[in-house]
């Protein structure tokens, strides 16, 4: 696990681009303050983003498992190896907020780059990994710059981010430009149905308090089709679409057919592009 | 895993400088586990077999625990607790061990009698009688075989320090080990638990249970004998050969004068109980006694730390079930911890350790009000308390349904289980 040990010195000697400003690009200087003021809770499940470390066991597996079926990654061998099944993998998270989902990444074996738009994040996030021993390359810098440079990801995650930004199909395109050929996509995000305004706002913000209010805006969800579209306009090949459901009396998400509320897409860079 | 917490560096061994005693580097783990008896091993061993680095600590000296002197008791084993053995690779190291092939519960002198035959549940039997000694060796064995774990003994835990984002201990000898979590598999007197405040629920009756083993003339079938008599409860259970492994209760008291005996005496006494049915009888060994007490942890959690176990909880032999209640804790938390580790999340961290709980906490106190109802139904010779019993027992061995009920409870196959217990890999 070379990967966590010791930072990796960048593959591509390129340069690491100094923090921008982020309202320069796609990000929405209202979200970013918003967020910014919540980063200390990220690490207490019973805190603000208690819906999320309820979410994570599903999502990560999900990640996990279609990593291994996709890229046939390790993850056949017997003991230690079973725990490092994306070992040799550079995965890059996009808005990765406080490292929810970087330090496990990090643990089952992959190089991390996390970036986020909010500097508390940033600094919240490479705070608690390294009280937690990993190495976590985590970087204050929007995605666009990134694609600027010639560093390249086996694995990109953008989860519940693209109903955060002002402009999804440029935000699409420059993950697109970041994936080696084959690279995969994974995309959550939260439908544009009825449903999703009763469950995300009503529901979880306002009546549970799980959430901040405010955190979403319901009219920027995103319906599966247009989703497609923008994949599709990015160079990408969707993969699958699964729907995440939430069973509240037994306090757990489960993989469903259903994409009415969140849902996750799976999408690759062609090899021949 | 391991390789994700700061590896020991390897001290300068070119120093010219001879002054400084070199010190240890501290030694890195996933999971710590304090106490390497019947509990800490199997679990060490069914951790490392999925690929968690762990370290069991155990202040006795290994080479003693295996001595018959040190442990003379035999342990029934649950079918389930056999199935989760044979998983962790534990079981083909066991070198003897007698199945239970009938167990049959008698009350007193009635001629009632509630009987399980295996032959109800279709495979297999209900259980297997194990030496003590017997299966230290065996786990003994399979800590040896199994890489990423490993028992440092004779070596105490001195100083345990559950910080926010992980757990340092000292042992008694000074070395230094870091984990992400610590289990407390430290007995009944669990200094960890102490230590992390957490208060226990316990009762003590004014009995004491003997033990002791007796060798006779015609062999016992595979059978096994609950007797129920005015004291207490009488077990009789089957050991290799023609051997029956004996655990009784009596009034503390009388317990205290029955183990001064002669040996002649206590033959006699033997007898008396036992009856004649395989013959005559000799006790061989020594006699053991231990007063009868039920305990309960609050909680089975605590910042960084699980208890599994007699930590957690505590019976007396009567049901036979302290072992096997150990072993369903090791099943469960073995499973939660290698899910979670398989999902990249810190194993220590609280949603991880509330699953355990979740799932031991209420099994553990079922047993112990069921363990506790019984010995005060069956510690009764009131007239009509003894003609319910009788009716009871007879009336269950008529119904099928509810006798397959108690039986699976008896071989442990009830409710939702780990993945150990029937006997699948983690
Ligand atoms: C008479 C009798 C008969 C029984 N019969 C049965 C039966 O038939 N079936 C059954 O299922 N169960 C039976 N039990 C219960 C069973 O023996 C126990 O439940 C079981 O042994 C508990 O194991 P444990 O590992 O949790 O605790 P223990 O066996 O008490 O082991 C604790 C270990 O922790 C170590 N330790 C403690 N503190 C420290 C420290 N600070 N540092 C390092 N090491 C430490 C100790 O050295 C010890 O090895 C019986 C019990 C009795 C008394």
């Amino acid at each position: 696990m070379p990967a966590q040990a010791t930072p990796q010195p960048d593959p591509t000697g390129a340069a690491t681009p100094e923090p921008r400003e982020a309202s320069a690009n796609t990000i929405d200087p209202a979200e970013v303050a918003r967020f910014d003021a919540m980063a200390e809770d990220w690490w207490n499940p019973n805190g603000p983003f208690r819906p999320l470390h309820q979410l994570n066991p599903l999502r990560i597996a999900y990640i996990r498992d279609q990593i291994a079926a996709r890229l046939g990654t390790a993850g056949t061998g017997g003991g230690g190896e079973r725990m490092r099944p994306l070992k040799g993998l550079r995965l890059l998270d996009v808005g990765c907020g406080g490292g929810l989902i970087c330090e496990p990444m990090a643990r089952l074996g992959a190089s991390v780059v996390g970036i986020d738009a909010a500097a508390r994040n940033i600094a919240a996030a490479a705070r608690h990994a390294q009280a937690m021993g990993l190495a976590i390359d985590y970087r204050h810098q929007p995605v666009e710059t990134l694609a600027t440079g010639s560093e390249r990801f086996d694995v990109i995650l953008a989860l519940e981010i693209l109903e955060h930004v002002a402009d999804g199909e440029a935000f699409l395109a420059a993950c697109a430009s970041l994936l080696v050929p084959g690279g995969l996509l994974v995309a959550a995000t939260l439908n544009r149905t009825a449903r999703s305004f009763a469950y995300a706002i009503v529901g979880a913000e306002y009546l549970l308090r799980w959430l901040p209010r405010g955190t979403h805006d319901w009219r920027r969800f995103i319906r599966p089709h247009e989703l497609a579209r923008s994949l599709r306009g990015a160079g990408l090949t969707l993969e699958t679409l699964d729907g995440a459901h939430y069973d509240p009396l037994a306090g757990r998400w489960s993989l469903s057919r259903d994409l009415g509320v969140n849902y996750m897409a799976i999408a690759t860079r062609p090899a021949g592009a | 895993m391991p390789d994700a917490t700061a590896k020991p560096e390897a001290s300068p061994s070119s120093s010219p400088l001879p002054a400084l005693a070199p010190v240890p580097a501290p030694l890195a783990a996933d999971v710590l586990i304090v106490g390497g008896g019947l509990i800490g091993l199997p679990l060490g061993v069914a951790l490392a077999g999925a690929g968690l680095e762990t370290i069991i600590l155990d202040r006795e000296d290994p080479a003693r625990v295996v001595d018959a002197a040190f442990d003379g008791r035999v342990s029934a084993i649950a079918f389930a607790s056999q199935a989760a053995l044979a998983a962790i690779g534990v079981w083909h190291h066991v070198a003897e061990a007698q199945p239970i092939l009938d167990i049959r519960v008698v009350d007193g002198t009635s001629p009632f009698f509630l009987h399980y035959d295996h032959r109800t549940l279709g495979s297999g039997p209900l259980g297997w009688m194990v030496e003590n000694r017997v299966l230290r060796q065996a786990l003994q064995q399979a800590v040896a075989a199994t890489p990423r774990v490993r028992l440092l003994a004779p070596a105490a835990a001195a100083h345990v320090e559950r910080g926010p984002h992980g757990v340092s201990a000292r042992t008694d000898d000074g070395r230094e080990i870091r984990a992400a979590i610590v289990v407390a598999a430290d007995g009944r007197f669990s200094p960890l638990r102490e230590a992390a405040g957490i208060p226990t629920l316990s009762w003590r009756y004014a009995q004491a249970g003997i033990v002791c083993t007796i060798a006779h003339e015609r062999p016992h079938q595979g059978v096994a004998t609950e007797r129920f008599l005015p004291a207490g409860p009488f077990a009789m259970l089957p050991m290799t050969g023609n051997r029956s492994s004996l655990v009784w209760t009596e009034p503390a008291a009388l317990a205290a004068a029955m183990m001064t005996l002669p040996p002649a005496e206590f033959r006699v006494e033997v007898a008396r109980r036992f009856g004649d049915h395989l013959g005559a009888l000799e006790v061989v060994g020594p006699r053991w006694t231990y007063p009868l007490a039920l305990h309960h942890a609050e909680r089975y959690i605590a910042h960084r730390l699980a208890l599994a176990g007699d930590a957690a909880h505590g019976m007396h032999p009567i049901a036979g079930q302290g072992l096997n209640l150990g072993l369903r804790d090791v099943a469960a938390l073995a499973e939660i911890l290698v899910d979670a580790a398989r999902l990249g999340l810190d194993i220590g961290d609280e949603g991880v350790l509330e699953a355990y709980q979740r799932r031991r906490r209420f099994d553990a106190m079922l047993l112990l009000a069921v363990t506790d109802g019984l010995n005060r139904l069956f510690s009764n010779d009131v007239a009509p308390v003894r003609l319910v019993r009788d009716l009871g027992l007879a009336a269950v061995n008529r119904m099928p349904p509810l006798k397959r009920l108690f039986m699976q409870h008896a071989r442990g196959t009830l409710g939702a289980l780990p993945r150990l217990l029937t006997g699948q890999p983690l």
